[in-house]
């Protein structure tokens, strides 16, 4: 105990004050566990996801003579097969790959704005960023063709009582299973599509503000980096919506 | 004043090619993987054993982005590992509930 009142200065440990023990500035250390905080409320999402669809039967035939039931939880490639201008083609997945794709990409343009930063290139962090940007706008407009086709419905649709058909999906009702399917549905891949929307706002923020030379002055691209922390992470939440919603 | 300082030069360090390149060879590995999830998706039939391959691939590809992208591989080890452990007990409690739900599932 006495030694850690010493005000001596030498042999003073990484907790002894004075230092960073995590080697990182505040800002990003704060970033890293907002995201791990944020990491929890997904994985609260996924895990009830997960509960509630094994509680569900699943659907056990061969995949070419499935139908839609409320009686077992529905085959992803069933769901998710059409993509814009091909109307009436079956495609299954190709359209969610397609945003998979996209996601991606927009990861690789944001590592890249963070490695010119590093290097003091304003010209190259504004054209990452840009095609991060404009990466994400893609991939919020896919998901709003998504979810509009959901809810809208495909062909077949589900036969009510009184001999009437309902198409699409809302939160009581959807044709394509039990009503939970389309709860998760919007609840998972709409909280996911949020955080890209601020991620869009916040790359948006940083662009302007590498463009009117706010991180030349300062001598440093730090915020490209922890905001790019935050892209990344909405990349990886898409990684596992990705399989536990399209692929399982 | 303002203007002034707009035409400070700050020394541009040229890109290190070595570094860029392997960016580019992560996100290559993260197609190929999402590719190799598609092909499963389409071959082989529903069960445990493809669940279990698809979650093996997910994991691949999220360490490629936490560890790489992330730059988490290069952190300090105190800051790895207070990331990591938390997320270890989220992936048993993702265990437990699935498990739960099974259960759940033969009880109706």
């Amino acid at each position: 105990m006495a030694s850690s009142t010493s005000v001596v200065p030498s042999g003073r440990g990484v907790w002894d004050g004075g230092v960073s023990p995590m080697g990182a500035s505040y800002g990003k250390l704060m970033m890293w566990f907002f995201l791990l905080s944020d990491a929890f409320t997904f994985s609260a999402l996924l895990i009830t996801y997960g509960l509630v669809r094994s509680s569900h039967d699943a659907y056990t035939g061969p995949v070419d003579e499935f139908v839609f039931s409320p009686n077992y939880w529905p085959i992803p490639e069933r769901v998710f097969e059409a993509v814009p201008f091909l109307h009436g083609v079956e495609l299954p997945l190709v359209f969610v790959g397609i945003m998979t794709f996209i996601l991606i990409m927009s990861s690789v343009t944001m590592v890249l704005a963070v490695e010119a930063g590093h290097r003091m290139d304003r010209k190259a962090v504004e054209k990452w960023m840009l095609w991060t940007i404009l990466g994400g706008i893609a991939f919020l407009s896919c998901q709003a063709w998504e979810w509009t086709h959901f809810i809208h419905g495909a062909e077949e649709g589900k036969a009510v009582a009184e001999g009437t058909t309902f198409f699409g999906a809302n939160l009581v009702h959807n044709q394509y299973g039990p009503p939970d399917f389309a709860a998760f549905f919007f609840f998972i891949t709409g909280f996911h599509g949020f955080h890209v929307f601020s991620g869009v706002c916040l790359n948006f923020l940083i662009y302007y503000n590498t463009v009117t030379g706010v991180y030349q002055r300062r001598g440093h691209y730090e915020m490209v980096e922890k905001v790019g922390l935050y892209w990344h992470f909405v990349d990886l939440v898409w990684v596992f919506v990705f399989t536990f919603f399209y692929l399982v | 004043m303002d203007h002034a300082e707009e035409n400070v030069d700050v020394a541009v360090i040229p890109p290190n090619k070595e570094k860029i390149r392997k960016l580019w060879k992560v996100a290559g590995i993260l197609g190929v993987v999402t590719a190799v999830e598609f092909v499963i998706a389409f071959t082989l039939p529903h069960g445990p054993s493809k669940t279990f391959l698809f979650v093996a691939l997910t994991i691949v590809k999220a360490g490629y982005i936490v560890l790489e992208f992330m730059h988490l591989r290069y952190e300090v080890k105190i800051l790895f590992w207070s990331i990591l452990i938390p997320m270890i007990f989220v992936v048993w409690m993702l265990v437990a509930f699935v498990y739960e739900g099974m259960a759940i599932s033969d009880v109706r």
